[in-house]
């Protein structure tokens, strides 16, 4: 217990524990100071100043975020003087802000106008020179915007300090810095893993994802299209969050109506093809203890992080399981046993996917996915551009009646259901894995030591006298430390689970951006996003991929077992070094010959 | 990729590793930059992929450092130095329509090098020669009494000279 000590507030005095900066004594206290460049998971950047508070004795006012509190000390949050200062210094920031509000991304969204609310900014006081760089469209996923900077640092910090990524800094210095990759080189060519997060982060709209929703509206009004949809496991969890609800509301029946009165003709679960990258990737664990393979195997899910290992751990390629991500499964199949199905060319198929997630972007655009010469998933929107469109198309998402997704690619096991959160995919490939190699089935399938948000977790199965350990990490920072301990010795672990954002997809950069009470990347919410999965897991009778009925029957019809032939040439695929431009001083570089 | 000087990059390696065992190491990166820019005139990309590696720094973070400083060049310098120096006493007799004509003659902006490399075009603040006011200093030499017509004057000697060569 640290000790307690008495701080005035406004002239009222408390009792705070010692060691706190003010904001975070003022924040237990029912005081929100107002911020901007301070987040709680990252370092203390001081930047944007306007959290300033007046601390009686001090010379000028101090930042809050980064002053500690001391036994006496004499606050005051909102004296007229401190007002106008701050809302001086917000007027500053929109000195040269683009001010087209209505036409940006980040309208109803956008922290800095929430904040020129909250600061009761009427008249424009300076007209600032504005700023007019190009921009960085080259990725796939992540679109950077320099003129809506306001340089609070929170992209470079998130990328750095959670992803690990290193890919941004401040260049240049005074008006003309900019938040860029090393080189001003263009986000394609950069080490950025499409993660999102700086997305997710940026209280503007200086990062956001690339949009294809207007490409979708036109294509679901072509009739000479089918159009089928796929929405992954975290999306129901979250999207409720767009529409003003709490976090951890499971949205899946609403969502699947919805999709459908958008205009889908068919609407799948990404679930299903959860389920078969368990049977696939469980094959392939077991096969490689069997056969004495290459050890641990490491899961290939998350888009962001392969795009990490193929240019951090190209050593470690060959841990990675061939599989293709549950997303990519469903869209080979959608172009395939599906059209056929169907007796629709495939061509003549619109495939698209609803995912947490901006990196699956760039993942539905890699060659090495595509089944003869085609896409598996034609355009990817994120949680939030479907949040819009449904918005857009004028449909009551929150009193729709639910549906039912379609088959044959839509029914799916609370297995299937995990893959949404860190420890998912571990605990439905080991439910199915300890069956496939005991022959037994596994009666306690709740498995709590790969559950929760410690950063890395380890578990251990023992399955007919050989103990398999595991291992789970989530952000890349956690994948590239325990990928480092694999590095050093890799008989640590059997099985690894990487999945590249916090949380796992809960926290996927392309989820609802913070409502106004409530911050990106906040463990609470990611918790109650996870907790509607768990309990949806637990209200499936068919609780193991195995025992998915349409999975056994597309095995029957179509793959013939896990890991045939034909299963090998739709859900599974190859991964390639890729020359890293910038290095990331957590990860060995691959050095340049 | 531009090839480095093989035993200019060991002395910048054993630079570094001189750095690496002393406290805080990451902080001698504006120190290890100085040291490059005077081995090879310039901080090239291939230059700072090799301290990123060798200091474990990300290039993103040498690539901040590197730009906030005026003083670390980014491209290869030209051949000749020219420092138009725009202190009081050279402003007051006339160094801006001196620098505007170099400008002009030479078609590049303060701290740009012209297209055939052979001159970077910079800007001082006192050159210490008031009395010759305006003055301009082209590598070591001294210009003084500089009117638009002279300094075009000197610029074409420098472009026949290196014509000559």
């Amino acid at each position: 217990m640290s000790k307690k000590i008495t701080i005035h507030i406004n002239g009222k005095p408390y009792s705070v524990e010692a060691g706190q900066t003010i904001m975070q004594a003022a924040d237990h206290l029912g005081f929100h100071i107002p911020r901007l460049c301070y987040h709680p998971k990252l370092s203390i950047e001081g930047a944007c100043r306007v959290c300033i508070v007046e601390v009686e004795g001090a010379k000028s006012y101090v930042a809050s975020c980064a002053f500690p509190v001391s036994d006496g000390m004499k606050i005051h949050t909102n004296t007229p003087d401190l007002r106008r200062a701050r809302r001086d210094i917000v007027e500053l920031i929109l000195d040269n802000h683009p001010m087209d509000c209505h036409i940006c991304d980040r309208n109803g969204t956008c922290e800095l106008q929430r904040l020129s609310y909250r600061m009761g900014i009427k008249n424009r006081h300076f007209e600032g020179e504005r700023k007019h760089y190009a921009e960085d469209l080259s990725s796939e996923a992540v679109i950077r915007n320099p003129n809506k900077c306001i340089l609070c640092g929170r992209c470079v910090r998130v990328c750095s300090e959670i992803q690990q990524i290193h890919n941004l800094s401040q260049a240049h210095r005074g008006f003309k810095t900019v938040v860029m990759p090393a080189y001003n080189m263009p986000m394609q060519e950069s080490v950025c893993s499409c993660c999102g997060q700086c997305i997710n982060v940026c209280p503007t709209a200086a990062f956001v994802e690339k949009n294809y929703t207007q490409e979708v509206f036109t294509r679901l009004n072509d009739p000479s299209l089918v159009k089928v949809a796929q929405f992954a496991p975290s999306v129901r969890a979250a999207i409720g969050e767009a529409f003003g609800l709490e976090p951890g509301h499971n949205m899946e029946g609403q969502l699947v109506a919805a999709l459908r009165k958008l205009g889908f003709d068919y609407v799948f679960d990404t679930q299903f093809a959860a389920d078969l990258t368990i049977m696939e990737e469980a094959s392939e664990f077991l096969e490689r203890v069997q056969s004495k393979g290459r050890l641990p195997l490491i899961t290939s899910c998350s888009s962001a992080w392969m795009k990490c290992l193929e240019q951090f751990y190209p050593d470690l390629i060959e841990n990675i399981s061939t599989c293709k991500s549950p997303m990519s499964m469903n869209g080979a199949l959608i172009k395939s046993y599906f059209a056929n199905k169907i007796g629709v060319d495939p061509d003549k198929v619109f495939s698209v996917a609803v995912m947490c997630c901006t990196a699956k972007k760039y993942e539905a655009a890699r060659p090495e996915l595509k089944v003869a010469g085609r896409q598996g998933v034609d355009d990817v929107v994120t949680t939030r551009e479907a949040a819009w469109m449904i918005k857009s198309a004028g449909i009551d998402f929150l009193n729709i009646e639910p549906e039912k997704p379609d088959a044959p690619l839509g029914l799916s096991s609370g297995a299937g259901v995990i893959f949404g959160t860190t420890g998912g995919v571990m605990e439905a490939a080991i439910r199915t894995a300890y069956e496939l190699y005991t022959g037994q089935t596994l009666v306690d399938i709740e498995i709590e030591a790969v559950r929760g948000l410690k950063g890395i977790k380890e578990g251990k199965i023992v399955m007919d006298g050989q103990e398999i350990r595991v291992a789970v990490a989530h952000g890349l920072g956690n994948a590239c430390q325990l990928l480092d301990a694999v590095r050093r010795d890799p008989k640590l672990y059997h099985f690894v689970e990487i999945m590249g954002c916090p949380g796992g997809c809960i926290g996927g950069g392309g989820q609802p951006y913070a409502g106004v009470n409530t911050i990106p990347l906040d463990d609470e919410a990611l918790q109650k996003r996870a907790k509607a999965l768990y309990d949806l897991d637990r209200s499936k009778t068919i609780r193991r991929s195995h025992d998915n009925p349409d999975v056994q029957k597309l095995y029957k019809e179509f793959l013939q077992r896990p890991l045939s032939a034909v299963s090998h040439k739709y859900l599974h695929t190859h991964y390639g070094a890729k020359e890293p431009q910038g290095i990331s001083p957590r990860c060995e570089p691959l050095h340049r010959s | 990729m531009a090839v480095l000087a093989q035993d200019k990059i060991q002395e910048l390696k054993d630079f570094i590793a001189g750095t690496q065992t002393l406290a805080y190491p990451d902080s001698h990166l504006i120190a290890v930059l100085h040291k490059a820019q005077g081995l090879f005139g310039y901080l090239s990309r291939e230059t700072m992929d090799l301290i990123a590696q060798e200091m474990r720094i990300p290039t993103a973070h040498i690539w901040g450092v590197a730009t906030f400083y005026h003083y670390f060049k980014l491209a290869p310098p030209g051949r000749h130095q020219i420092a138009m120096c725009l202190g009081t006493a050279c402003y007051v007799k006339g160094a801006s329509e001196v620098l505007e004509a170099l400008k002009k003659d030479l078609g590049v902006e303060v701290g740009q090098t012209t297209p055939d490399d052979l001159f970077t075009l910079q800007e001082a603040r006192c050159l210490g020669a008031c009395g010759l006011a305006p003055v301009c200093m082209i590598d070591d030499k001294i210009y003084g009494d500089l009117t638009a017509k002279k300094i075009t004057d000197i610029i074409a000697k420098y472009r026949k000279e290196a014509k000559a060569k």
